[in-house]
């Protein structure tokens, strides 16, 4: 471990000189960085598919739809975006300031660190990566051990496509985040869970580093069959995707679980059967279409969720699984208890819960019980009920009548808010997630204002007064002599 | 003097809980609620002032101009600004959509973050305990503030006005020290603003990652004044003069800590500045009123220790008087100490301000930019260059160029630090989004969906996903027609 000590702190200084030298501030490097992930990534498609199948067992279509050419994208928008983003931002002085003039300008914080998570590794690596990098910062990536084989094609690619005296990659475990979080970063940026994300930013108030992080939650999915019957066969089909067609469930904005009226509830497990089979065939451990669940440790995680045995009497269809095979089979359940360990903790599995209530308004109070969540969905046309939701539930963000696909909205902010984490990104929200807003005012040495002066009397009093409440004329009034304090 | 009550643990948790139940039935959420919160503010300022100024005067030896000035009518333009703007700011913020979403729309939503708790400092105490909570209601939060003990006649004020105009059930005050300050700390907020320094800005974050608390700390630094030989001298070292020894008696976050400037100016520098210091303060300024006096006997002694330390205490040029039992330092100018002497490394926070010289004037930018990122950094000058060398190369909070201060009243300007001296920013707008989560909405059509977006995966799913991520309209239609 001194020896991997050693190599951060070298990494580190290395980074803070390419910082200080002023490389990393110019827009033609930043937008050169960013082309060369793209071409990475564009170069590359056949390796980081093998990669992603390898440690995930993702299809090469969802790899792409999820990671790479989510990834293109969002390269193609920073570079497009960057001189809008990085353009000073003026503001309006009042008038009594005149002629100062006042601007806001986004600076890169410097030397940043990036932890990314198993789930998507490419896409948690390289957007945050982007970011930083579209801000003018030097940054270090730490990808996860859980993913090896995409860590790896990250660890020996990069350094071959960007400027490796800024931009540098770290594998390891939790053993080497240690080492790095014992170290001085400008910024912060994690992918993971709410538990890590706890100790992320304990260890970065030592320095006072600022943090992002993007943690998790349940993300519940409301189904208002009253208003959204016509569409039926669409909300199916989405759920099924939200909840099976990302990484077997194993995403931060996976529909956790289903909240529905009774009386539809069997309804709703006739329709998602059928789903279920369309997109994975009869043996989904066979269909190629299906991820594999990440590692032995969480296949067990997700068998100890099922154990419960009110949770297994819930069980209306699947349910089984292979270690071995690294396979759990996609689940449903019907009302396992509000208070089983699988109703209170981030599933991240492709077992789906699905909770009856009587009257769909009520699914607003099971929402507010728990933790505030990453993302709530919501199938429904009343309006009522939208409104009801917006303003009594607080999640990072909701979308109605779809699933997962806000994801993909780079005009939005995507983060989350108490549990579900801090600060937001994708877009120029990730550009600004990187910098500071630093304002800059400039003042004229011309005009002075004797009242701005000590000795303090009752005219100098009167004026600021006055001149603070932008009251010009009764100013002057004052300077005239025509009123009195 | 009013019996303290106890605060405890269990006050401490039942607070809270009260707070959260007040949230939770939407007392707080309401425009109407917000609106009339912040009127109240008004009329506490309206009605209040003399008692407000009298407060400063018995914690700080506060001037009525800058009590008046500094704390009640930025406070109060801050009120008018957040009720004139407010419908503004609660208005979501319409968002561009893609074609890889359409049909949708979206918007972002701003809502209040829930229970928060304001925890201000000493030197401004209505300006950094008011001015955040304005944010927070604005922001529709229930707040607590936790004044600081070492202005009591303040904080004791502050207790009382929340008390008589503010609604008890979602804005309260708690007085207290470490004491109940670490008892508050250890309950789940949903946001803490914190105004002090950095050693207790760590306390505070690491208090707030146990709960995944997110926190505004506007903290201090050694705010620095680069002074070029190209500038008007005399404006220059009257605002310098009134931005040190004209607020609060340089204990203030943004206050000039030192200053930078060539060998060769240095002399008629201080020179000028001896003489504006006479006009402003007098032959004797330690009989001068139009000072603050420095806030306790700690505070006394740490900054006498300043001027102490061997090599110091014989770079004094100007002042250097000292009356402990009147709480007293006189406008102190030292020229080229140490730069590892102990009043180059700790924010100074008094009346004392160090002159470092240097051979030119880009080696002052070295200087700043070896040391912790300060909340403000000032530079007087003509040169244009220079000006924009200054405002890229050298990290701030916030940068000021011939004036000091002055940002601070600007509400288009947010304000807050960077690195050592903070982290968020408040004042306008900026302090209704530090108390707001900015909430995602997409609203989607259930019509027309994308079998593309499904297993099974099959090629053409994937060429047809490759065109949709380029947004190529053309190659779309391409595929969907079977063309391609």
């Amino acid at each position: 471990m001194e020896a991997m000590k050693e190599t951060v702190e070298e990494s580190l200084r290395e980074m803070r000189d390419t910082f200080a030298s002023g490389r990393t501030r110019s827009l033609k490097w930043r937008k050169r960085q960013i082309e060369a992930i793209y071409e990475m990534v564009k170069d590359n498609e056949d390796k980081i598919c093998t990669a992603l199948f390898q440690d995930l067992g993702k299809h090469s279509t969802e790899a792409f739809r999820d990671e790479l050419g989510f990834i293109m994208r969002s390269a193609t928008a920073a570079i497009n975006g960057l001189d809008k983003w990085a353009a000073p931002k003026h503001s309006n002085l009042p008038l009594l300031f005149y002629p100062a003039k006042g601007k806001v300008i986004s600076e890169p914080f410097g030397t940043v660190l990036v932890l990314s998570s198993w789930n998507f590794p490419i896409s948690l690596s390289l957007d945050p990566l982007i970011g930083a990098i579209a801000a003018g910062n030097t940054v270090l990536l730490k990808s996860s051990e859980l993913s090896p084989n995409a860590s790896a094609f990250l660890a020996k690619t990069i350094p071959a496509y960007l400027d490796t005296k800024a931009i540098k990659v770290i594998e390891g475990g939790p053993d080497v985040a240690t080492i790095l979080l014992q170290q001085q970063w400008d910024k912060i940026f994690f992918t993971g869970s709410p538990k890590i994300g706890r100790i992320i930013m304990a260890a970065a108030a030592q320095y006072l580093t600022p943090v992002t992080l993007e943690l998790g939650g349940k993300c519940p999915t409301i189904v208002d069959h009253h208003t959204i019957a016509k569409n039926i066969k669409s909300v199916v089909k989405r759920i099924t995707g939200g909840k099976w067609g990302s990484c077997s469930g194993q995403a931060c904005i996976a529909v956790d679980y289903v909240i529905v009226e009774k009386s539809f509830a069997s309804s709703l497990i006739d329709m998602l059967k059928p789903s279920v089979k369309s997109f994975f065939g009869e043996n989904p451990k066979e269909s190629g279409c299906l991820s594999k669940i990440v590692t032995k440790q969480h296949v067990q995680r997700l068998a100890r969720l099922l154990n419960d045995p009110r949770v297994q009497a819930s069980i209306v269809y699947g349910g089984s699984i292979d270690e071995e095979k690294l396979y759990v089979e996609p689940t449903i359940l019907l009302d396992p208890p509000l208070d089983s360990e699988i109703m209170n903790e981030e599933i991240f599995g492709p077992i789906l819960p699905i909770i009856t209530v009587r009257d769909i308004q009520d699914s607003i109070g099971i929402i507010k019980s728990k933790p505030k969540p990453l993302a709530i969905y919501a199938f429904t046309k009343d309006e009522n009920l939208k409104t009801r939701i917006l303003s009594e539930t607080s999640s990072g963000s909701v979308t109605f009548n779809d699933v997962m696909i806000q994801y993909m909205c780079d005009a939005l902010p995507f983060g989350g808010v108490g549990e579900s984490g801090i600060g937001r990104y994708h877009g120029k929200y990730s550009f600004d997630c990187f910098s500071h807003e630093k304002a800059i005012m400039e003042g004229s040495l011309a005009m002075d204002l004797e009242a701005r002066y000590p000795p303090w009397n009752n005219f100098k009093l009167s004026f600021i007064r006055l001149a603070f409440r932008e009251a010009y004329f009764k100013l002057i009034l004052l300077m005239l002599g025509l009123i009195k304090r | 003097m009013a019996t303290k009550k106890v605060f405890g643990a269990v006050e401490a948790s039942d607070l809270v809980k009260e707070l959260r139940r007040s949230f939770d039935d939407g007392v707080t959420r309401g425009y109407e609620w917000r609106v009339t919160q912040l009127k109240k503010l008004l009329v506490v300022f309206d009605n209040h002032e003399p008692e407000i100024v009298a407060a400063l005067r018995d914690d700080l030896g506060k001037p009525e101009l800058e009590s008046s000035v500094y704390e009640v009518s930025l406070l109060r333009n801050s009120v008018k600004l957040a009720l004139k703007q407010l419908k503004n700011w609660m208005a979501p913020d319409k968002a561009k959509i893609s074609l890889t979403t359409f049909p949708a729309s979206a918007e972002i939503v701003s809502e209040p973050l829930g229970v928060v708790l304001v925890i201000s400092a000493w030197n401004y105490p209505f300006l950094l305990s008011i001015d955040p909570v304005i944010g927070a209601i604005s922001a529709g939060n229930a707040v607590v503030l936790k004044p600081s003990e070492l202005a009591p006649a303040s904080s004791a004020l502050l207790a009382k006005l929340f008390e008589q105009y503010l609604d008890p059930s979602a804005v309260r005050v708690v007085e207290g020290d470490v004491t109940e300050t670490t008892l508050l700390l250890d309950q789940k907020w949903d946001k803490i603003f914190y105004t002090g320094s950095s050693k207790i800005g760590r306390v505070i974050m690491a208090a707030a990652a146990k709960h995944l608390t997110p926190v505004v700390l506007e903290l201090g630094g050694k705010s620095p004044v680069v002074v070029d030989s190209n500038t008007d001298l005399k404006v220059t070292v009257r605002r310098i003069i009134a931005g040190k020894w004209g607020c609060n008696n340089g204990q203030a976050c943004v206050s000039p800590d030192y200053i930078l400037t060539t060998k060769e100016y240095a002399p008629k520098l201080i020179d000028t500045m001896k003489h504006e210091l006479e006009k402003f303060y007098g032959k004797n300024p330690m009989e001068s009123k139009d000072m603050s006096r420095i806030i306790n006997s700690n505070h006394f002694d740490r900054l006498s220790k300043l001027l102490e330390e061997k090599d110091v205490s014989d770079k004094i040029v100007y002042g250097g008087e000292k009356d402990r039992e009147k709480l007293k330092i006189s406008p102190t100018i030292l020229l080229d100490v140490p730069l590892d002497s102990l009043i180059m490394s700790e924010e100074i926070f008094g009346p004392i301000l160090p002159i470092i010289t240097v051979n030119n004037l880009e080696e002052s930018f070295d200087v700043i930019r070896s040391r912790p990122k300060p909340l403000a950094a000032y530079l007087f000058t003509h040169n244009k260059k220079l000006k924009e060398k200054f405002a890229m190369t050298v990290s701030a909070g916030g940068i000021v160029v011939n004036d000091i201060a002055v940002h601070l009243a600007l509400h288009t300007l947010p304000f807050g630090g960077v690195g050592e001296s903070g982290m968020g920013s408040y004042h306008g707008k900026f302090s209704f989004d530090a108390f707001s989560h900015k909430k995602a909405v997409l609203y989607r059509s259930l019509f027309g969906d994308a079998p593309v977006r499904y297993p099974p995966y099959s090629r053409g799913k994937l060429r047809l996903l490759k065109a949709l991520v380029d947004s190529n309209i053309f190659d779309i239609f391409k595929v969907l027609l079977g063309l391609s």
